[in-house]
């Protein structure tokens, strides 16, 4: 979601959300481990330290480059992961880390849903709905939108355009280091874990339609349908060979998402 | 006289935009034709449509006795078209003579790049860019710009010529050169067609001149009957400027 | 005199990888042949991408899966057809070609970053495919008897054997690089990288000619893919298609200077030099992905068209030999 953001109001390529997914998941791991707060309210400093990251990046990697070709941005962002991934291997090794955290489980019928996940899910949709409200009904929401649309234009109507794209590149950060916090309470992970996720956040934003919020979290509940549906028809091995092939096709036959707007 | 292109019927339309209704005209060769139009009215599109940049919901093209229709833009330039635009398109990575020679190589002569380095070195001295053949085409000004399409739509010697608003943005002198320009190219047996609102220049070497409003063909024929057709009149008074130049012509 | 000219741009490319090629001979050190095995891959890698980045303008960032196709193809054939290295490196090399031609014709209708999506999209699905495909071995891969280097003279010997065909590849690769660049079929290429539209107009036929480029950037990678797991002995979907490894090559084109036929030689040259230099020195070992990283970000904010982009820019009499 946070790909789809930066993606849509900036028309980049945001190559460092995988790395920030971890450093996300290793927010949320210090935070318990030291401090011994509730992951959930963990969240909130996660939150502001991952808009303050994202907004950093910006300005010292993104800003120089976002008028230049697309090549020079993805290479920032580029180098920006391997300076996180770098650092973050100097310092935690790449072995995998565990927040032990459980929050009981639930019976739903036959099917048991830990608590974690169940949460994880209910911040994930309130996140999504926020970030509606954020963008359709606040003043800083429809900047946000107007320089998405047409920069030159907002910047005409008085629109700062500087700042807006580094809040909403900071937002996007945000929510990739919530997302990583989120995961983090139910499976263990490492400094490399980002990238698969990072992968996986591309397809969900292609299924949905890059820069649409609404379609993300469609994208992202056909990406769950899929995997879910997959493996009683085959090997579960196969399951990334259907998304990325399904990724690829997208993108040809619809470039602006399943849900997109038709162009 | 042979007939070099022929519309027949042709209508493009942009979602519930016309931009294009049943234009149909014969285009003889060695003549050039003007077309003229209010802002919006299609010229653009209709320039688009001759040259494949977008196939045509109904209708035909004929160019050189051939049924062109929905060809792809490289399939014409092979076939002798060439054009140039209204924003200039410049490579301007490459240097002013392989901008031209890449016209050279890949339109309809298909020349190799020895003779193609001969033809850019020439048709630069034509338009008047000679000395800037090795400076990077992004380091040109907009006039300079404006000639570099002009060479590079010439080096490909072409049969037909499309010019778009090759005068716009240009001062008074520079109007005059490139109007000789146009004249010399004529000369050369080559067709033109182009899109003007300098209207001095469309009244002064236009043999032909066709009017565009709304995407429908409004009037047609030689530069005096358009000049006092009141229809033309009245399609540019939407656009008071324009109508006052052209008032002017006819004193 | 005129061909002298036209040519001159090959000069110091050739010159790079003969020094190369003859540093460990004179020095007579495995570890120095390793080394110089390592840039030369390099080498090959960087100017095939370089045909499609930097002459045509195509951003692809899945580039490696050519490489491990290619690996994977003339693998097989080594181990089940027991064909020689040189057979099986042409195989490997025009698979690649090929399975660019068919991606080619599909996915280079999608311009800019759609493009660079596409073909991660692609190297993802191909690695995930792989590892299902139980010819090719699936999740363990393709393993090579020791027999297959009897015919080399043993394992030592097929060492130094696939030295010198790596030396061949990346001179292979640059002369390809350079018979591109200099022809006309390049100058279609540099039209369409400035300005795919305007090219169009001219009468470049865009699709015929990006889907060649394509197929000419993916072979020499198909063929190294093919050399480098046979020196290695195996082949694993992980080995072969890392995606961090396109970046790599990426990084180094744009490091020496993309569209030249020598820059991404030096950038392929400085990249393995810095990151050996790093990952064996005392201060730097652990954060040396830091450092890369910096440096990279550096070179993309301050000097874009990399090093020979900016020699050429600041000295215009360089043009013709940095060609």
């Amino acid at each position: 979601m946070g790909m789809t953001l930066i993606w849509g109001v900036m028309n980049v390529i945001n190559l460092s959300h995988g790395p920030i997914i971890a450093l996300g998941m290793f927010g949320t791991f210090f935070i318990f481990t030291r401090t011994g707060l509730n992951p959930y309210v963990g969240l909130i400093p996660v939150a502001i330290l991952g808009l303050l990251l994202g907004v950093l990046i910006y300005v010292v990697a993104v800003h120089r480059v976002i008028n230049a070709p697309h090549l020079s941005s993805l290479l920032a962002t580029f180098s920006v992961n391997m300076i996180i991934i770098g650092l973050g291997t100097a310092a935690l090794t790449t072995s995998p880390y565990n927040v032990d955290f459980a929050a009981g489980s639930f019976k739903l019928g036959s099917v048991t849903l830990l608590g974690t996940r169940l949460i994880a899910a209910l911040v994930a949709m309130l996140f999504t709905g926020g970030l509606y409200l954020f963008l359709y009904r606040t003043r800083p929401g429809k900047y946000i939108r107007a320089v998405a649309n047409n920069r030159a234009a907002a910047e005409l109507m008085g629109i700062p355009s500087t700042r807006i794209l580094a809040l909403s590149f900071g937002l996007g950060t945000m929510l990739a280091a919530v997302s990583g916090a989120l995961i983090a309470t139910f499976f263990p992970f490492s400094i490399l874990a980002g990238a698969s996720y990072e992968l996986k956040s591309f397809v969900i934003g292609v299924l949905g339609g890059l820069g649409n919020p609404i379609g993300a979290l469609f994208g992202g509940l056909v990406l769950g349908i899929l995997e879910g549906i997959i493996p009683a028809f085959m090997e579960s091995s196969w399951v990334p060979v259907i998304e990325f092939g399904l990724f690829v096709v997208i993108l040809l036959v619809r470039p602006s998402g399943l849900f997109g707007a038709k162009r | 006289m042979t007939i070099l292109l022929s519309l027949q019927g042709v209508s493009k339309r942009f979602g519930g935009l016309q931009a294009l209704l049943n234009i149909t005209f014969d285009l003889p060769q060695g003549q050039i034709l003007g077309l003229i139009g209010p802002n919006g009215a299609g010229k653009t599109t209709l320039f688009n449509v001759i040259n494949g940049v977008y196939p045509p919901e109904s209708g035909r093209t004929v160019f050189r006795d051939k049924d062109v229709t929905g060809l792809k833009p490289y399939h014409l330039a092979q076939m002798g078209m060439a054009r140039t635009h209204q924003i200039v398109r410049p490579l301007n990575e490459l240097s002013v003579r392989e901008n031209v020679m890449v016209g050279a190589c890949f339109g309809h002569e298909n020349q190799d790049l020895g003779n193609a380095s001969k033809i850019a070195d020439e048709v630069l001295e034509f338009v008047g860019l000679a000395a800037r053949v090795d400076q990077l085409a992004g380091s040109l000004n907009v006039a300079q710009k404006k000639r570099l399409e002009m060479a590079r739509a010439l080096a490909a010697h072409p049969y037909l010529l499309l010019l778009d608003e090759v005068l716009a943005g240009l001062n008074h002198s520079e109007i005059d050169s490139m109007i000789q320009t146009v004249l010399k190219i004529r000369e050369q047996g080559i067709t033109i067609i182009m899109i003007e609102h300098v209207m001095k220049a469309v009244m002064n070497i236009c043999d032909r001149i066709i009017v565009l409003d709304y995407g429908q063909q409004i009037a047609e024929g030689n530069p005096e009957a358009i000049a006092s057709d009141p229809k033309v009149v009245e399609a540019y008074l939407g656009d008071p400027r324009l109508a006052e130049q052209l008032l002017e012509e006819e004193v | 005199m005129k061909i002298w000219h036209r040519h001159s741009g090959i000069i110091l490319p050739v010159l790079v990888i003969a020094a190369l090629t003859l540093w460990p001979v004179i020095t007579g050190k495995a570890s120095n042949r390793e080394s110089a095995f390592t840039i030369l891959k390099a080498i090959a890698l960087a100017s095939s991408l370089n045909i499609l980045l930097g002459y045509t303008g195509y951003v692809s960032f899945g580039h490696i899966v050519f490489y491990g196709f290619g690996g994977y193809v003339g693998l097989f054939l080594l181990t089940e057809n027991e064909w020689s290295l040189w057979t099986a490196m042409l195989a490997g090399g025009l698979a690649s070609g090929m399975l660019a031609f068919l991606l080619g014709t599909a996915i280079l209708r999608l311009r800019g970053a759609y493009f660079a999506l596409a073909t991660i999209g692609i190297n993802e699905a191909m690695k995930a495919f792989i590892n299902n495909f139980d010819l090719f071995g699936g999740p363990t891969g393709i393993t090579l008897n020791f027999s297959v280097y009897k015919p080399y003279g043993g394992a030592a010997q097929a060492l130094q054997t696939s030295f010198y065909a790596g030396a061949g590849l990346a001179l292979l690769a640059i002369v390809l690089s350079h018979i591109v660049r200099t022809s006309k079929f390049g100058l279609g290429l540099l039209a369409i990288r400035e300005n795919e539209d305007a090219a169009e107009v001219m009468g470049v036929v865009t699709p015929r000619t990006k889907t060649w480029a394509y197929v000419l950037s993916a072979i020499v990678p198909g063929m190294i893919g093919v050399l480098f797991f046979f020196k290695n002995g195996n082949v694993e979907p992980h080995d072969a298609f890392p995606l961090h490894a396109s970046i790599e090559i990426l990084v180094m084109v744009m490091l020496g200077g993309q569209g030249t036929v020598l820059g991404p030689i030096l950038g392929a040259f400085a990249y393995q030099g810095m990151r050996g230099y790093l990952v064996t020195s005392e201060f730097f070992k652990d954060i040396q992905l830091s450092v890369s990283g910096a440096l990279l970000l550096l070179i993309v904010l301050f000097i874009p068209a990399g090093a020979i982009g900016w020699l050429r820019h600041r000295i215009p009499t360089l043009r013709r030999v940095l060609a």
